[in-house]
């Protein structure tokens, strides 16, 4: 394969960061719930007690995996990050496959490099290698991460190993995936669609009998069986898979004309309807599938909560660091693991906050921005729309994910009344969410070079919500998050103060944000 | 009548990079005017202060009596815009960006973007991302044209179009200046410069090199003389603003300035002439002229 050699150097310099920066974020989420399991139950008698509710828990098994070995730290991490691990493992293949293959055809890069010496399937081989060689790194640290924590080898390396395998053959998903669709983004659906899928499968064969367990590749890294008695032909079964879909990829690649793939994109209308030509009908018509998709994780997430909720006493137990956890909420255990889940929900779901106010960035980028303004649009109403957006979705997805814990609590407790209280808990959320989305904004106006500082912020806000109190953080440091200042229902009362407060805030923001936009040179590149 | 555009000194820095550099600019209200200048010489940069996308840092400008910074949205209904380098969004069709950008400046005839869509051989319904860079151009074009505005600013409108498309997008052009409205055409496409603009101005390294009409221009640059004549050629050399002569038997060529053309017809009367071809200078020569450091004035 002329060119191979070079296009891996190539693409390795291109994920030399990104790499690195996932690796270490998800052995550092992986480290955190060994130390919280060592922390949560340090007795035989709590561990026992954890492991029955575990057990009896067809929700939590569904959205978690079979507990094969709980009464260890290992196998509480392996049952905790068995499943989630192998999708976040699989989404980083995802990204590094996609941005080196279709991304590029998009971008016009491709046709350049492979005007040179190059074969046909270099610069997919260098994508997929790297993302192998980016599992077989993640692999390694999540087992030397677990050993360090005094776990035995076999069981860590097992852990490790149906991780990347899983990531590894979602690489090869993501390889077929672009030559299947024309845009990087339908590829990304397409991706997606199938690990959503092993999920599902997963879920339902878990709880059931298994059998459809063994169609998902997520169930064959699960069936390792790390810290219960490793089984290893199950990763022979993924690495198979792979070769497998890479084949198929080959054989693709090898039948289409670059830039083309296999579903012909659409014809659009030959005109626009009404609501387009109004800032805020631009911004949502852009961003629909994005807020769409937003809202049904977080609706699934808010299921999920409504699952565990009812155990959460029995699994969560009751222990200094859980009160401080949930110092901020001060209701039943119920409404505590409830109210500091949706916290947790908002705080995911304030990735699209982000998103859609940076996604005024990547216009200017890209150069549209420009023919826009130089009509008769103001720049403020240009921006207006993408906050409209943004306010008006970070709403939804918090009435999504309220009403998907909703229907469960109603569903176990009888009441249909946790519906809306549910619902109303979770848009008790939002301001914190609007004063985020002004922080974006206002970066957006006054530093646009650096307006990317918004996901930093947001990372910082997590840290605050969820180590602040376990680490003793001092006051003023939690205060900075706007996380800090919401009452958190159903646990606390209402309080309107605060919301208001935090709504004056995000305006306040907003307003400086546009002032400096409307200042500054367009495009910043 | 006042001028369409008039900026004078006009200074645009990028951190350390002065991108314009007292840059001095006039199109008169219902003339088109050609803007040229190599790459980088600041010919984007000047529309994008016209447009009040980027804020000047010195000297003053005027668009349609209005400051282009502080008045941008009214002026922006007078004018359209087509950029070199056209953008669209890949998932909204060619029909629903023109309809955007159109509505957005404050409606379009609908009869017209059919009309310019057919002439322009666009198809409105295919997506941004499968559009190739002349189309992209045509959407972009289409847009701007469609609309009913005072001014037109063209920043290398044709790079991507066809022949054919340049001639259909020659003749839009001179229905524009029929009708009495002004346009700022940024080209390299000097045969399009000569055969649309009244008036050209010529930059570099964010100056304004040269301003004035074709004719103006040329007189500032050389005249190629091919003549024989009866009697041997002499006494050429001699004469005040001949280059480059070569002189074979009774046959000789020579550049001559044209603001000194008269004194060389003279001499060459006096010395019989049989047959004589001038050539006058082209834009490429200008052009090269005030670009190449090669070129000696």
């Amino acid at each position: 394969m002329t060119g191979l050699g070079t296009m891996l150097r190539f693409t390795l310099r291109r994920e030399r960061v990104r790499i690195p920066v996932y690796v270490v974020v998800l052995v550092m989420l992986i480290a955190s719930t060994a130390a919280q399991s060592e922390q949560l139950y340090p007795t035989a008698e709590s561990r026992a007690e954890y492991v029955a509710t575990v057990e009896a828990n067809p929700g939590l098994i569904a959205m978690v995996g079979p507990p094969y070995a709980v009464t260890s730290v290992g196998g509480d991490v392996a049952w905790q990050w068995g499943a989630f691990g192998a999708v976040v493992a699989a989404l980083m293949s995802m990204f590094i496959v996609g941005r080196h293959t279709r991304a590029e055809e998009q971008a016009g890069r491709s046709e350049l490099v492979r005007s040179g010496v190059v074969s046909r399937y270099a610069p997919a081989a260098a994508a997929v290698a790297v993302a192998a060689v980016a599992q077989l790194v993640m692999g390694v640290a999540v087992a030397l991460t677990m050993i360090g924590f005094g776990e035995p080898a076999a069981g860590s390396i097992a852990l490790g190993a149906s991780l990347a395998g899983a990531g590894l053959l979602f690489a090869g998903v993501a390889a077929v995936a672009v030559q299947v669709s024309q845009g990087t983004a339908g590829a990304y659906g397409l991706v997606g669609a199938a690990l959503g899928a092993s999920y599902m499968l997963r879920a339902a064969g878990d709880v059931g009998d298994g059998t459809l367990s063994w169609l998902s590749p997520i169930g064959w890294a699960q069936a390792m069986r790390p810290y219960a008695g490793e089984r290893w032909w199950p990763l022979a079964l993924l690495l198979a898979g792979t070769v497998v879909l890479l084949v198929l990829a080959r054989a693709m690649l090898a039948r289409r004309d670059d830039g083309a793939g296999l579903i012909a994109p659409r014809p659009g209308p030959p005109d626009a309807a009404p609501a387009l030509a109004r800032p805020t009908g631009l911004a949502l018509r852009l961003q629909r599938g994005a807020l769409g998709g937003w809202a049904l994780g977080l609706f699934l997430g808010g299921v999920s909560i409504g699952l565990t909720a009812q155990d959460a006493e029995a699994i969560l137990g009751d222990s200094e660091e859980v009160d401080k956890l949930f110092a901020q909420a001060a209701g039943s255990l119920v409404d505590n693991y409830l109210a500091v889940s949706l916290l947790s929900m908002a705080l995911i779901g304030t990735g699209f906050a982000i998103q859609a106010v940076l996604r005024m960035r990547t216009e200017e980028s890209a150069g549209r921005l420009e023919p826009l303004l130089a009509t008769a649009l103001a720049r403020p109403r240009w921006a207006a729309g993408y906050v409209a957006v943004a306010a008006g979705g970070a709403a939804a997805i918090l009435a999504a994910s309220g009403l998907g814990a909703g229907i469960v609590d109603a569903a176990e407790s009888g009441d249909l009344g946790r519906v809306p209280v549910l619902v109303g808990s979770s848009l008790a959320l939002a301001p914190a969410m609007w004063v985020m989305i002004g922080v974006a904004v206002a970066l957006f106006g006054l530093l646009p070079r650096a307006a990317a500082a918004a996901w930093a912020f947001l990372a910082a806000c997590y840290l605050a919500a969820f180590l602040g109190p376990l680490l003793g953080l001092p006051d003023w440091v939690m205060d900075i998050s706007p996380f800090t200042h919401v009452p958190l229902l159903p646990a606390a009362d209402l309080d309107v103060v605060p919301l208001l407060g935090l709504t004056a805030v995000a305006a306040a923001l907003v307003a400086v944000g546009l002032a400096g936009f409307r200042r500054r040179d367009v495009p910043v590149v | 009548m006042s001028d369409a555009i008039s900026v004078s000194g006009l200074v645009k820095t990028f951190g350390h990079v002065r991108a314009l550099d007292g840059l001095d600019l006039t199109v008169s209200t219902g003339e088109v005017h050609g803007f040229l200048g190599p790459n980088g010489s600041g010919k984007s940069t000047t529309i994008r202060v016209l447009l009040g996308l980027l804020r000047s840092d010195a000297g003053t400008v005027r668009v349609l009596d209005g400051d282009p910074w502080t008045d941008a949205v009214e002026l922006h209904r007078r004018l359209a815009y087509v950029p070199g380098d056209v953008n669209l969004w890949p998932n909204l069709s060619g029909g629903e960006a023109i309809d955007l950008l159109g509505r957005l400046r404050g409606g379009l005839d609908p009869a017209r973007k059919r009309d310019l869509i057919e002439r322009f051989e666009l198809d409105p319904t295919k997506k941004g991302r499968t559009y190739s860079k002349g189309n992209r151009q045509k959407v972009a074009l289409v847009a701007a044209l469609a609309s009913d505005v005072e001014l037109l600013l063209l920043d290398e409108p044709t790079s991507g179009l066809d022949p054919l498309m340049e001639t259909v997008f020659r003749g839009c052009v001179e229905e524009v200046r029929k009708a009495g409205r002004t346009v700022l055409l940024s080209s390299h496409i000097l045969a399009e410069v000569e055969a649309l603009c009244d008036r050209v101005s010529i930059i570099r390294a964010g100056r304004t090199a040269e301003s004035g009409s074709l004719a103006e221009l040329r007189h500032l640059t050389r005249t190629s003389i091919d003549v024989e004549t009866v009697h041997e050629p002499t006494g050429l050399a001699e004469l005040a603003g001949v280059h480059d002569l070569q002189i074979e038997d009774h046959r000789a060529r020579f550049d001559v300035d044209t603001s000194r053309l008269d004194e060389a017809l003279r001499r060459l009367g006096t010395l019989g002439v049989r047959t004589l071809t001038s050539r006058p200078p082209t834009l490429e020569e200008l052009f090269l002229r005030h670009y190449g450091d090669e070129i000696e004035p």
